[in-house]
């Protein structure tokens, strides 16, 4: 425990470097503009920003990528009130009463029960990481290339158990993201794989932030300016100290729903398929069931803004701990970030801890100023982000193409990879009008690389015996949770097909 | 939809063959003692993405998941007019990179997007379409020293680059 506040107070010192202080309230003012604007969620961000970060060292470049991720899930609420449109995926649950309470002119009471709700998440679920962070790395140091494996196996099961997609199409989405990742030179003969009709650009591969730029930036704009046709409507906040004030006292009606989101949001947070979406809408739910008075959610109840908003901030540090603690990203915009380590030179993973602790510390140490800074800049320039919403999406969406073609080029600096982004965008705005998910595509193609190494690390320690990953027992229990998960939503499809001719 | 669905499951099926036809120029089998051969991971991926693509097809014909039973069309009128705008410009802006380099296909495109797509005011789409270009060039080729494709516009750059690199 001792070890732990020391190495904290040396992240949070860390943190307080100027340039990192810095970046960290750039990045905070950016992730709540993003996180407000309809269409952008966190992932988005990070993933068009992550090529401007090379300015400045690893340790800066991640706090201003964890604050974006950070400031996102509070800005999501903005747009959620106001326009009563969520600003990103994972402020939909803020929807259901925070229209509700805009339409009854109450929006400042809403946007402040947001804006706290979202603090206590966030320092509920920073004081967890803290504590469970070091205990689980410590414990993952013992794990060799067939636990590594394994692992992964299970993050991806979980995307075919719990994200709710259809099932081959998800596996598919996977797949392709795999194969993607094995495109260049094979690690281990050095030879030459996969060079599409010779072209010698894929001889460096294909770099994750292509992929993820791709669907992300070109993709998503494609995809949002054909979902919001017509006007929105922009509801007035009236903040005054005195309003505010008395916000601030209503905090005793939401506290308990808060705090039990905040520790719902974390725990689901950290499993990759899920993350803050469905933490926002389970802890909604949760809030609803052992509310008093479950009838007033939905009309205008501030208990069923703050539930969600507190889970999704929770949610976001929650999907930090695996890949910190493990390798293993707990979230689209996490395998962002891990891909981004990798990068920058960085082997994610139990190590880190103990070889690059400065940088580990350093990042948990601006969680908690992030999450200090954002609830401070949020409440204070709250009128000013409403006015920022009304700016109209045809000045946004050159500018964010700009910045995918500008951003997809900096990484590898070949033409090549700009016209890869472009095809990747336009093909994941196709497949995603079909229902594809795309997410398993982005953290395939950054964990595809590790995964092959370990597995065939592990089946050349074993001399290319298979059972190696049945042998152990932390790889065995691995690979038997993930194979329930595959199997218990393919059975059960196989078992009503007469449900779905309905 | 129930039309695209099927097209994009035969498409992504032919691309898995291909991907796994490919993947076969390297050993796809078992090395003894060594474990698989070079290719084997991206065959046997593609081989399941194959079946992934059968799987999806078998649903088609069950009309088991929502896009096969949609009646609805892949993309409507409003739909198609946006991709093919937005879309075509995106790329004619890739495409002109190789010719005027980022520098002239960055104002052309925010002129194009701002002003006929957008409809702003011809202040509004110069003062962006010019700033834009500013900003990336000291972000991206001063701070960064990344330096961007001009095409054939990179003599007018030799001054810049005198006093800035």
């Amino acid at each position: 425990m001792e070890s732990i506040l020391l190495s904290l107070s040396g992240g949070l010192l860390e943190a307080f470097q100027p340039l990192n202080l810095l970046m960290i309230v750039i990045g905070c003012v950016v992730g709540l503009f993003i996180g407000a604007m309809p269409g952008l969620g966190s992932v988005n961000g990070v993933a068009i920003l992550l090529p401007i970060t090379f300015l400045v060292p690893p340790n800066a470049a991640i706090m201003f990528l964890a604050a974006i991720y950070y400031g996102a899930m509070y800005g999501g609420a903005i747009s959620s009130i106001t326009l009563g449109i969520p600003g990103a995926s994972t402020a939909v649950a803020t929807v259901f009463d925070g229209r509700p309470l805009a339409i009854a002119g109450k929006a400042d009471q809403a946007l402040t029960a947001a804006a706290i709700a979202s603090f206590v998440g966030g320092t509920v679920s920073v004081v967890l990481f803290t504590l469970f962070a070091p205990p689980l790395a410590d414990f993952a140091l013992r794990f060799g290339p067939p636990e590594e494996f394994a692992l992964m196996v299970l993050a991806f099961a979980t995307f075919i158990g719990l994200g709710g997609d259809d099932i081959p199409k998800t596996i598919f989405s996977i797949l392709i993201g795999l194969v993607l990742a094995t495109i260049g030179l094979d690690i281990i003969s050095g030879r030459p794989r996969l060079i599409f009709f010779d072209i010698s650009g894929f001889m460096h591969g294909i770099n994750f932030l292509v992929l993820a730029i791709g669907i992300y930036g070109i993709g998503e704009m494609l995809w949002t300016l054909e979902q919001t046709e017509g006007n929105v409507i922009v509801h007035k906040v009236n903040m005054s100290w005195r309003a505010f004030l008395t916000n601030l006292g209503h905090v005793k009606y939401y506290i308990k729903t808060t705090i039990l989101g905040s520790i719902l949001g974390y725990f689901v947070g950290t499993l990759p398929a899920a993350g803050a979406t469905p933490a926002s809408l389970m802890s909604y739910g949760l809030a609803k069931t052992f509310s008093k008075d479950p009838e007033s959610f939905g009309k205008g109840n501030v208990a069923g803004v703050a539930a969600p908003e507190a889970a999704n901030n929770a949610a976001s540090t929650g999907s930090m701990l695996p890949m910190i603690t493990l390798g293993i990203p707990g979230s689209p915009t996490t395998a962002i970030l891990l891909g981004g380590m990798i990068i920058w030179g960085l082997r994610p993973g139990p190590l880190l801890f103990t070889e690059h602790p400065d940088f580990v510390w350093g990042l948990i140490g601006s969680l908690y100023v992030a999450n200090a800074f954002t609830v401070l800049i949020n409440l204070a320039f709250i009128p000013l982000f409403v006015r920022v919403l009304t700016m109209p999406f045809t000045v946004l969406a050159p500018i964010i193409f700009v910045l995918c073609v500008v951003g997809g080029y900096a990484p590898s600096q070949t033409m090549h990879d700009v016209w890869l982004m472009l095809l990747f965008g336009v093909a994941g705005y196709l497949l995603r009008k079909l229902n594809y998910p795309v997410a398993p595509a982005v953290l395939a193609i950054v964990l595809g690389p590790l995964a092959e190494q370990s597995f065939r690390q592990s089946l050349l320690g074993s001399q290319g015996e298979v059972w190696i990953f049945f042998e152990r027992p932390i790889s065995a229990t691995c690979i038997a949770i993930a194979a329930a998960l595959v199997l218990y939503p393919v059975l059960r499809g196989l078992r009503k097909p007469a449900k779905a001719q309905a | 939809m129930r039309r695209a669905e099927i097209v994009t499951a035969v498409l992504m099926a032919a691309f898995s063959i291909y991907l796994m036809w490919k993947s076969a120029e390297l050993p796809v089998g078992w090395i003894p003692d060594e474990g698989p051969g070079g290719g084997a991971f991206s065959f046997w991926l593609s081989a399941m993405m194959l079946v992934c693509c059968v799987w999806i097809a078998i649903n088609w014909v069950r009309r088991a998941s929502p896009p096969s039973r949609s009646d609805a069309p892949f993309m409507d009128s409003f739909a198609r007019n946006k991709f093919v705008l937005v879309g075509g410009g995106v790329t004619a802006m890739i495409g002109l990179v190789h010719f005027v380099g980022m520098y002239g296909a960055i104002p052309a495109f925010l002129v194009y997007y701002l002003r006929f797509l957008g409809r702003h005011s011809w202040l509004t789409t110069l003062a962006i379409a010019l700033g834009a270009p500013v900003v990336t060039f000291f972000f991206f080729d001063v701070a960064l020293r990344i330096v961007l494709p001009k095409g054939y516009l990179e003599p007018l750059f030799y001054p810049l680059y005198d006093i800035f690199l």
